[in-house]
């Protein structure tokens, strides 16, 4: 969280809506650990990681819908060799990112 | 009142340890529970019964600086609650600022480590020669150093090899709550000094909480080599891995380093 917080802390001035991804579980050999955190805004700003740039792309489309339905959604990625376009982690990891608006409750 | 994100942020930026338990599953998914170091709890889980539950565990998690996702039994229902453990930040303290601490504070910056530097000598704690550590004092380092915060988070390593300045900041160091306290010496020169702490009052117990020889046995020679020796020792220590276990994977120094 340290990592992205400067960022969270300008976005969050100049009135961007936040949403924050989370690993919550990672297994095998999963380049990030659980409490890697990616923060994205609706305008496209990245900040942070929750792979190795794997799993980014459609961490950013789920995050649009969760920013939407103001739901949170737990998302598992896991190896994708069956079908090798699929979004997937390469290094056979797996990981649960917990996706959420970056709200006040 | 706040939210708990921004709550979190905060306590993150006035270097609080803070704990961060986040519901997953259940009825309410996203639903919080923050607590942090100074007894300031916010926010609440569903039902009653997870969010007392979640709460037991907390103070024990607070300082486990851990991340991980918990499943709790609530009536037929298992909640899962992803808890996140935000220690303040690293720091190192190092006494004497010789050659090999110009090199340990690079490594330790790597680290996201707030270097402090302290020497009674001018000569060597200058911006010059540490344009890199985060403070630098010059004086006595047992008068500096209770100012510093040496709390669990705080590594001390002692380069100073001169009695007069290091016995005195190593009372300090026993003193405080230092997760890691390490010292430049030979096998001899570090069996001296613990006769001199045992003869002002110190037990067993509080000075087997120094690694001295200081570092891991990387056959290392120049300054950097036994910076980075010593920075290697302070990783395995802080990750459970006590080079002066007997099972420990990595060994300490050598008596002659």
């Amino acid at each position: 969280m340290r990592d992205i917080l400067p960022d969270i802390r300008e976005w969050r001035a100049a009135g961007e809506e936040i949403a924050l991804a989370t690993v919550v579980k990672a297994s095998g050999s999963a380049p990030r650990q659980a409490g890697a955190k990616l923060a994205v805004t609706r305008t496209g700003k990245m900040s942070g990681s929750v792979s190795g740039g794997c799993v980014e792309g459609a961490v950013f489309e789920k995050a649009m819908t969760v920013l939407d339905s103001g739901r949170p959604e737990v998302v598992h990625y896991g190896i994708s060799d069956e079908l090798a376009w699929d979004v997937g982690l390469s290094c056979g990891g797996q990981i649960d990112v917990f996706i959420e608006p970056f709200e006040d409750q | 009142m706040s939210g708990i994100h921004e709550q979190l942020l905060n306590a993150i930026e006035q270097e609080h340890g803070a704990l961060l338990a986040t519901q997953i599953t259940g009825e309410r998914p996203g639903a919080k529970l923050l607590v942090l170091d100074d007894g300031h709890v916010a926010g609440e889980l569903f039902p009653a019964e997870l969010h007392d539950q979640v709460r037991a565990d907390a103070g024990r998690l607070l300082n486990s600086g851990e991340a991980t996702t918990r499943s709790y039994q609530v009536g037929d229902e298992q909640i899962d609650v992803y808890i996140e453990s935000h220690l303040p930040p690293r720091r190192m303290v190092v006494v004497g600022a010789v050659h090999t601490a110009i090199h340990l504070v690079t490594f330790a910056k790597e680290f996201d480590c707030h270097t402090t530097v302290v020497d009674a000598r001018e000569m060597f704690a200058t911006r010059e020669r540490f344009p890199h550590a985060d403070e630098l004092h010059v004086g006595w380092p047992d008068e500096i150093m209770p100012d510093l915060n040496l709390g669990p988070q705080t590594d001390i390593v002692m380069l100073a090899h001169d009695p007069k300045f290091e016995d005195p900041a190593m009372e300090v160091a026993l003193n405080s709550r230092a997760g890691y306290i390490g010292a430049m010496g030979s096998k001899s020169t570090s069996a001296d000094r613990n006769e001199r702490l045992k003869a002002r009052g110190f037990s067993d117990e509080q000075i087997a909480r120094i690694h001295g020889p200081i570092g891991l046995n990387l056959g290392g020679k120049t300054p950097p080599e036994i910076a980075l020796s010593i920075m290697a020792e302070i990783v395995a220590v802080r990750r459970g891995k006590d080079p002066r276990g007997s099972q420990s994977p990595v060994k300490p120094a050598k008596a002659d380093q």
